[in-house]
């Protein structure tokens, strides 16, 4: 079995902090990270890398410095590792992102396309099943665990807001992953020391075959209008008055900042 | 793309088991708001098998037009008959505007369509309103909420979005209102149809993580004891709340280390953080002061929690809270 | 000259930084308060390779350097000083001293089981009356046809009861002083041997410390390790090498409180202002972090010329006295940025300082480092 996982090196939103004078997103000193609903993807990969032998490629789309997660992707126990890096790739919403990959995707050859449900940058979740898509593959999302025949069967289960989903797909097929379904292993000592050893593939535009108005900038139906944050926190309300005034005044509160 | 043969908006208004979604009643309330900026009308798009009443539901809400498909491939939501089914609707009838619940079956249909339609879908929208030309401005927070941003779709459509549970008002039901309801007869490509359901297994997820939670009622020592834990647990279930603890409350057995809050418990940073009776020890501070918005209510005036609380209340949390839950029932 | 880390060795750090944070640093309240030998997270770390570091990967290590390792240990014991000083002791006292001094045949034998951290390791040298003297060994070993009976006892041995195999010092020939003591490698489960009382310490409480008891304890001949009468060179070298580790075990005791001291006070406020605004508190910081770092300088030194196989004796033993005493400076004074609440369990910096304590002790004294340093200085 041959299996692909897309993954994306993305800021630790977690270590994201609000300037408290200018409200505006403190960006520096940021570490990035493998995006973890990936690296739950990833997991599923290995796992079924060593019950079956499967040959596990990762690919990723990014600027050079995305290849830390490839080297940590080694380091985990991936066989392949590719890195689709050009500037005309560059400046792309999700369709844009997703004709790209799809487009490297078609000169691989793949039992399982694993990517992450979402990215902790975006949270779009749109990525995966747009893939799967392009590639006319049937899709399972939010996936939280799964299980292999041994020959092309997959049976499935699909996390829902109320409940689950079992699920059975053959393959070829799509799954994306989420990080609460599984814990990804950690590097071994070993495969840190040789993840430097293993030959990084950089694929450009040239190396793949798409319509450059699908792509980028040019690519995307969707731009950013303007952003901004929140804004600093004004300093809170302190009332001393009897109960029924204050939970008219809790009420009134809510009502303002929250719907109920 | 000729942008004035696209309009109306449309809503896909999810149903599981025959029952409407919260969320697809919430789009058609905003939906309503943008169709009527736009001078245009709002479409329903209702899928499932032996649906009953729910047209009418739809109308009652807003709808204009209710496009009905009522077929047993659609019985349980699966990928690709729903896909089929909404990219058939949307090719026939070409609307400007397409709005989808941020459900686990909106955010799996979504981007679906988006690709088979290629246009620009906009993820998690928490605002919606139209631009002087013309065009939907979606808003949504980015980078972990830290970041608000507005996106536009100005050269494709429909313009589609997905919308978070929750955050739009459902407008008043109106049984009086009129509108129409067309069945609509989807040719299935079947071959396609490649993914099968064993089962859908209904849990109520009791493995609560109170990071996770939106809203958060927590108790401290002013609560006291198991029954004030109750009480704070009434007010929780009236608002959809988890209820979490300092660790006087935790250390007393009254709730499990996984509920709680600070130094040597969990860090929390919930939408609405209610503090009981919590004084705000430094060590309880550090793991909710970067919660959205902080309401404290402690007898103790110069208690710390107040110096980190949006809104704070000077009084007994066991008089408050009960009176408080009463309100919120309403 | 590079003072920057590889990406290998950041890549290492990311690893061994979250594995510490997630797996570790959740057990070390409770491995200290129950004194409990951590066993699952030994298991851990040997399914990642941690428990074998700079050993080969055809003897079933992870084929890294010894900066790789002082790193592990430094993370680890930056949350967890019993975790770090477990992987210390295996690693330095016993997988290494196989490692330099073993025939192939004691390599394959032992090697492949400890490095990969299916069997722990541990080394006895002291001696109820053979402590900063170790010369004063009365544990005695006789040759028998194709064994030794070894009697005697050790005291202080870390690891005791969990390890597998023993690097045990005894003496071969009493009228040779140091020339006579001679190094084996003991197997618990060989005739004669056993695990006596363990120890009720101050600190590192979850790391096993015990008697070792050897009655008439028979050791096959091929076990010798070394020559006879080599033993005390052997055992000299290995604690240099040791002393690495235990500098590295100091040194994350250290940078582990001053993270926790940091962290509190920024959020600790008195007088109106958090005490990290107080220039007092400040400049103790900042000369502590300057201890930490300089201290971090010359542990990664000692490492990397042990690496490079070059002289290091004087190097490690320079960084053990450092780094050990700035663990107990900093954990001292993070009890005291603490306050009331830093005396109390409810915070780890009280369990630092008492864990701090045991390396400017063990594996050498302050004293001895001294010792060393100048010995080499007038030599």
């Amino acid at each position: 079995m041959k299996i692909v996982v897309c993954i994306k090196q993305v800021p630790d939103t977690t270590e994201i902090k609000l300037d408290p004078v200018t409200g505006t997103l403190i960006r520096d000193g940021v570490p990035s990270i493998m995006n973890p609903d990936d690296k739950g993807g990833l997991e599923f990969a290995l796992q079924l890398k060593d019950q079956y032998g499967a040959h596990v490629t990762v690919i990723t789309m990014g600027p050079p410095q995305a290849e830390a997660i490839l080297r940590e992707a080694y380091a985990m126990g991936v066989d392949r590792a590719i890195l689709l890096s050009d500037r005309k790739f560059g400046g792309a919403d999700t369709l844009a992102t997703s004709n790209t990959i799809a487009a490297a995707l078609r000169s691989l050859e793949f039992d399982l396309l694993i990517t992450g449900r979402q990215a902790i940058d975006g949270d779009t979740a749109q990525v995966g099943p747009q893939i799967a898509e392009h590639l006319d593959l049937p899709q399972v999302t939010y996936v939280e665990s799964l299980t292999f025949d041994g020959n092309k069967t997959f049976t499935v289960k699909k996390s829902m807001e109320d409940g689950y989903q079992m699920v059975q797909v053959d393959t070829p097929c799509v799954f994306t992953a989420l990080a609460s379904g599984v814990k990804p292993r950690y590097m071994s000592v070993r495969g840190i020391v040789e993840a430097y050893n293993h030959p990084i593939e950089t694929w450009t535009y040239n190396d793949i075959t798409v319509d450059d108005q699908k792509i980028g900038l040019n690519g995307s139906p969707t731009r950013v209008f303007k952003s901004f944050t929140k804004g600093v926190k004004a300093a809170g309300q302190i009332y001393e008055v009897d109960p029924a005034e204050a939970v008219d005044i809790i009420i009134g509160k809510l009502k303002e900042k929250f719907i109920i | 793309m000729d942008k004035a043969q696209y309009k109306n908006v449309y809503v896909f208004v999810e149903q599981r088991e025959g029952v409407i979604q919260n969320v697809g009643l919430e789009l058609l309330g905003k939906a309503r708001e943008l169709a009527d900026a736009l001078n245009e009308k709002v479409y329903a798009m209702l899928l499932g098998h032996d649906l009953t009443t729910q047209a009418q539901e739809c109308i009652a809400y807003g709808a204009d037009t209710v496009l009905r498909v009522d077929a047993p491939e659609l019985a349980t939501y699966v990928t690709e008959p729903y896909a089929q089914a909404i990219y058939q609707i949307i090719r026939d009838n070409k609307p400007s505007i397409v709005l989808i619940g941020a459900t686990t079956i909106g955010r799996d249909l979504g981007p679906r369509l988006s690709a088979r339609v290629e246009t620009g879908l906009t993820a998690d929208c928490t605002g919606l309103e139209i631009s002087e030309e013309r065009d939907l401005l979606m808003t949504r927070p980015a980078f972990g909420g830290n970041l608000m941003a507005t996106i536009i779709c100005k050269e494709h459509r429909p313009q589609m979005s997905t919308v978070r549970p929750g955050v739009m008002r459902m407008g008043q039901r109106d049984e009086n209102r009129k509108g129409t309801i067309e069945d609509v007869k989807i040719n299935f490509d079947k071959s396609k149809f490649r993914v099968r359901v064993l089962e859908t297994v209904k849990q109520t997820k009791n493995l609560v993580d109170i990071t996770e939670a939106h809203v958060l009622i927590s108790g401290g020592r002013g609560v006291g004891n198991a029954e004030g834990f109750d009480m704070l647990r009434a007010m929780a279930n009236t608002i959809g709340a988890e209820v979490s603890a300092s660790r006087a409350m935790v250390d007393a057995g009254v709730l499990g280390h996984e509920r709680q809050v600070g130094q040597t418990g969990k860090t929390v940073r919930p939408d609405l953080y209610f503090a009981m009776g919590i004084s705000g020890a430094i060590q309880h501070l550090a793991g909710m002061e970067e919660s959205e918005y902080i309401i404290a209510i402690n007898k103790d005036k110069f208690a710390p929690i107040f110096n980190v609380a949006d809104l704070g209340i000077v009084g007994d949390v066991r008089k408050i809270v009960p009176l408080l839950t009463e309100k919120l029932k309403r | 000259m590079d003072f920057s880390l590889s990406k290998q060795e950041q890549l290492f750090l990311q690893m061994i930084r979250e594995f510490a944070e997630k797996e570790v640093k959740p057990l070390a309240a409770e491995v200290d308060e129950s004194e409990r030998f951590p066993m699952e997270t030994v298991q851990k770390m040997a399914k990642l390779g941690i428990m074998g570091i700079p050993f080969p990967v055809e003897l079933g290590g992870a084929g890294g350097s010894n900066i790789l390792y002082t790193m592990a240990v430094e993370e680890l014991s930056r949350v967890c000083a019993t975790t770090g000083v477990i992987v210390s002791a295996h690693t330095s006292l016993c997988c290494a001293p196989i490692m330099e001094h073993g025939t192939p045949e004691q390599k394959a034998k032992y090697l492949p089981k400890l490095a990969s951290g299916e069997w722990i390791g541990a080394f006895g040298l002291t001696e109820p009356n053979a402590g900063t003297d170790a010369s004063a060994q009365q544990t005695i070993a006789v040759k028998e046809g194709d064994h030794y009976v070894l009697n005697g006892s050790k005291i202080f041995i870390t690891n005791a009861g969990y390890a597998h195999v023993y690097i045990i010092m005894a003496m071969t020939d009493k009228s040779k002083g140091t020339k006579g003591i001679s190094a084996f490698i003991v197997e618990k489960d060989f005739p004669g041997f056993s695990v006596g009382k363990k120890e009720k310490k101050l600190g590192i409480r979850g790391s096993a410390t015990c008697e070792l008891i050897m009655e008439n304890c028979i050791v096959p001949a091929e076990n010798l390790l070394g020559q006879e009468g080599k033993g005390f060179g052997i055992a000299m070298k290995t604690l240099d090498g040791g002393r690495i580790g235990i500098a590295s075990q100091a040194l994350g005791i250290a940078q582990g409180a001053m993270d926790e001291t940091v962290k509190y006070v920024k959020e600790r406020k008195q007088f109106g202002k958090a005490i990290g605004q107080f220039q007092n508190t400040q400049f103790q910081l900042a000369d502590l972090q300057t201890k930490i770092e300089a201290a971090r300088l010359l542990v990664r030194q000692a490492a990397y010329k042990k690496d490079l196989k070059v002289p290091y004796s004087a190097d490690a033993a320079m960084a053990k006295l450092f780094a050990a005493e700035t663990a107990m400076e900093v954990t001292t004074k993070a009890v005291q940025f603490h306050g009331g609440y830093g005396y109390t369990r409810e915070y780890p910096v009280e369990r630092m300082m008492r864990d701090a304590k045991i390396t400017e002790i063990y594996e050498g004294t302050s004293e001895v480092q001294r010792m060393v340093i100048a010995a080499n200085l007038l030599k």
